[in-house]
């Protein structure tokens, strides 16, 4: 196809359909984007085409009919609610959003690749599951419910129509905790919160990746593959490295609260009946045994390096919120005058404690 | 946390050498492992933190406890260092009691700030080689070296680099053996090497038990994570017998249990790492466990609740474990690279190469056992 690309975007009022939308807009690859999502968006798309459908509805089939789209980038597969609008909206958009959608790509003749926005939390978390995830380990606790139960139906749901429909290059990614400046996970609201309520006795590990890496990898996923590599399949998206929940805290300047289990699984649900946070069980999960994916085949098949590391993403992401009630700087600043206070020796330089590395 | 040790103070230790004036820790033993790099044979168990403050008397050896290869500082007279030996020797007391205090505490002060302002690294199975070097494994020492008095032998079976399989017996009630284990590796192997144990799930299932084991560097006994670290090329800790060996009967010690179905060896094979076969005695004895109630076990949902002869009865101070001196003996290597790569998919092979495994670790239980002259010394 010479002309370039038509893409159709769902879930482009959202900050990250958003910026997706703006980023290729401009692409020479492409010759039309198709922003799609039931509510209007609050930011501007850059000149791309916004129709306003409801993914739920019969009325997605006629819109690829009408475009011939030939690329399908499906974001609204998501965690949080838009606007108003419960759990039972953003599961109804997840899950029957996915079928209704998958159903008209299948019926769609001109559609040629279809890239899926997933979670790892799909792999579930908890304490007999090993501790690096790669994409084939077989999963051993089913999310119970929440987003990331949806995202393994819409997982599911892509399998099934990746068979019906061979000629299609599905790529499904699994993103780890995405963050940034302006993301707008549950994650992010819970680093939000003043002081970080943590489940007493567990430091879970963490891994995040960046906004911008979030972007330049659906643009990977988007478009014909680079020579040596393959975008259509499973992959893992994170950012290198592992951050512990209790760093992630004192990098944020931010005191924790330890909650026993049962105590935290409570808390949540009032908070979440609160609206303070999205504490959804599937949450409280990652922050009591963590989550760690392996990233190999983002980087040998898909040919992907992130730019942000989870510590990199982790940074910016605190540094565009602030420093909370323990600012780690000063927290150094007193460390350091307790250093000045000792007398001065040969300089402060790594110790003579056997530390071996 | 070795602030609180005896502190020379003001001099300089390294102009200080050829005064010939007795500093205190001349007549203890130097650090064992790395600090002594390749100066003596890093044999010897020593306890580091446990009985420090004593100043001790010159001429006595540093430690009561017989049956140990000898201690060359121990018998050297204090003052008048000869020759390298003895400069060498100096030079790993001074590091060891802290000749320069000064940045001894620059460098704590400096750990502080790393930690509380969270800039420090864990691996993805959240190892923190910092924390596990600096704080955990002093916590550890004590019992190591004053209360168990751990004999360390074959270290050197251990390769310098490259991945490893340390397999090993497993007793005690509860798993100090492995930790044990780890701290024979980490001060004693002249490479400075790091075990990675592979615990049980319900480690990770009890809080601040899985916290610690995490950063102790432990993870699941799974293959998926075993292989990821073998191919790495870690040392990797696995005891094959589980809760069967660890939660067996005081009347079975040193019966080996059946190693799993082999796992362990389809691993090495896979990843092509030398199994080294590790015998503990010792372990057995810390909980005699004379009973087992199965009714308590199920309503706690562990795999088994001791009855020993202090553990319920006297409350907390049946969690004290029995001073009993232990060896930790690790054997010879047993290659695995000179197999096909399907080796690992040929159930034969592995069942031959597990009971190998467990027989060398029997023979050397036994040997051990009847060179053993009591249980606690």
């Amino acid at each position: 196809m010479g002309v370039g690309k038509v893409v159709l975007v769902t879930g482009a009022a959202r900050q990250l359909g958003g910026r997706f939308v703006r980023r290729i807009v401009h692409d020479p690859q492409v010759a039309r984007v198709v922003a799609v999502d039931a509510v209007p968006p609050e930011q501007d798309l850059g000149g791309a085409e916004f129709v306003r459908a409801d993914i739920r509805q019969p009325v997605i089939a006629k819109v690829l009919a009408q475009h011939s789209v030939d690329t399908v980038v499906h974001l609204d597969v998501t965690g949080t609610p838009l606007g108003s609008g419960g759990r039972t909206q953003v599961k109804e958009t997840n899950v029957i959003g996915t079928m209704q959608l998958l159903g008209a790509c299948q019926k769609a003749p001109t559609v040629q690749r279809l890239v899926v926005k997933s979670t790892t939390s799909v792999y579930g978390s908890a304490p007999r599951d090993p501790a690096v995830f790669h994409e084939t380990t077989p999963v051993k606790s089913l999310p119970s419910g929440g987003f990331a139960k949806d995202a393994v139906e819409v997982e599911g749901y892509v399998r099934g129509f990746a068979r019906r429909r061979p000629d299609v290059a599905v790529a499904v990614l699994r993103f780890a905790n995405i963050l940034g400046p302006d993301a707008d996970t549950p994650l992010a609201e819970f680093f939000a919160l003043p002081v970080l309520p943590t489940v007493f006795g567990y430091d879970p590990r963490l891994q995040f990746v960046h906004q911008d890496d979030v972007l330049d990898v659906l643009v990977l996923a988007a478009f014909d593959a680079r020579r040596g590599t393959l975008n259509s399949g499973t992959f893992n998206i994170a950012g290198d490295g592992v951050l512990l929940l209790s760093q992630t805290a004192r990098r944020l300047g931010k005191p924790t609260v330890p909650v026993l289990l049962p105590a935290v699984t409570w808390l949540g649900q009032v908070l979440r009946t609160a609206g303070v946070t999205d504490f959804a069980p599937e949450q409280i999960r990652l922050l009591t045994h963590g989550r760690v994916v392996d990233t190999t085949q983002m980087r040998d098949t898909l040919g992907f390096e992130p730019t942000y590391t989870t510590a990199e993403t982790f940074h910016d992401f605190a540094r565009s919120h602030g420093p909370g009630l323990l600012p780690p700087a000063r927290l150094a600043a007193a460390v350091d005058r307790l250093a000045a206070a000792v007398p001065p020796a040969h300089g402060k330089e790594q110790g003579p404690w056997p530390t071996p590395r | 946390m070795a602030d609180a040790k005896v502190i020379p103070f003001d001099e300089d230790s390294r102009g200080r050498r050829g005064s010939g004036r007795h500093r205190p820790g001349r007549g203890r033993t130097p650090a064992p492992g790395r600090a002594a790099d390749g100066v003596q044979p890093p044999l010897a168990a020593v306890p580091e933190d446990g009985a420090v403050p004593q100043p001790p008397q010159p001429g006595i050896p540093a430690q009561a406890a017989g049956g140990r290869p000898v201690e060359p500082p121990a018998g050297e007279p204090p003052g008048e260092p000869r020759g390298d030996l003895a400069a060498a020797v100096g030079a790993v007391a001074d590091r060891v009691l802290g000749g320069d205090w000064e940045r001894k505490v620059a460098s704590g002060l400096a750990f502080l700030r790393r930690r509380v302002t969270g800039e420090y690294e864990v691996d993805e199975f959240g190892y923190d080689a910092e924390l596990t070097d600096q704080v955990l494994m002093s916590l550890l020492r004590p019992m190591f070296g004053a209360y168990f008095r751990v004999e360390v032998r074959g270290i050197e079976n251990i390769p310098a680099e490259g991945g490893a399989l340390v397999v090993s017996n497993h007793s005690g009630t509860l798993p100090l053996d492995g930790l044990m284990a780890q701290v024979a590796v980490h001060d004693h192997h002249p490479a400075g090497r790091h075990l990675r144990l592979l615990a049980a799930d319900l480690v990770f299932m009890m809080p601040l038990v899985n916290e610690l084991a995490r950063k102790l560097g432990h993870t699941l006994a799974c293959a998926e994570d075993a292989e990821v670290l073998l191919e790495r090329g870690e040392v990797v800790g696995v005891m094959p017998e589980g809760f069967k060996g660890i939660g067996k009967p005081f009347a079975d010690r040193y019966k080996l249990q059946r190693f799993g179905r082999g796992g362990f060896v389809a691993t090495a094979l896979k990843t092509k790492v030398p199994i080294v076969p590790c015998s503990v005695v010792g372990a057995e004895e810390i909980y005699p466990m004379v009973g087992n109630s199965r009714t308590v076990a199920r309503l706690l949902g562990l795999p088994y609740f001791p009855l020993t002869p202090t553990f319920p009865w006297l409350g907390p101070a049946g969690l004290v474990p029995l001073p009993t001196k232990w060896v930790i003996q690790f054997g010879e290597p047993i290659p695995t690279d000179g197999y096909p790569p399907e080796a690992a998919e040929d159930p034969m092979l592995v069942f031959n190469l597990t009971d190998q495994v467990r027989e060398t670790i029997q023979h050397t239980l036994y040997e051990l056992l009847v060179q053993r002259r009591s249980v606690f010394f």
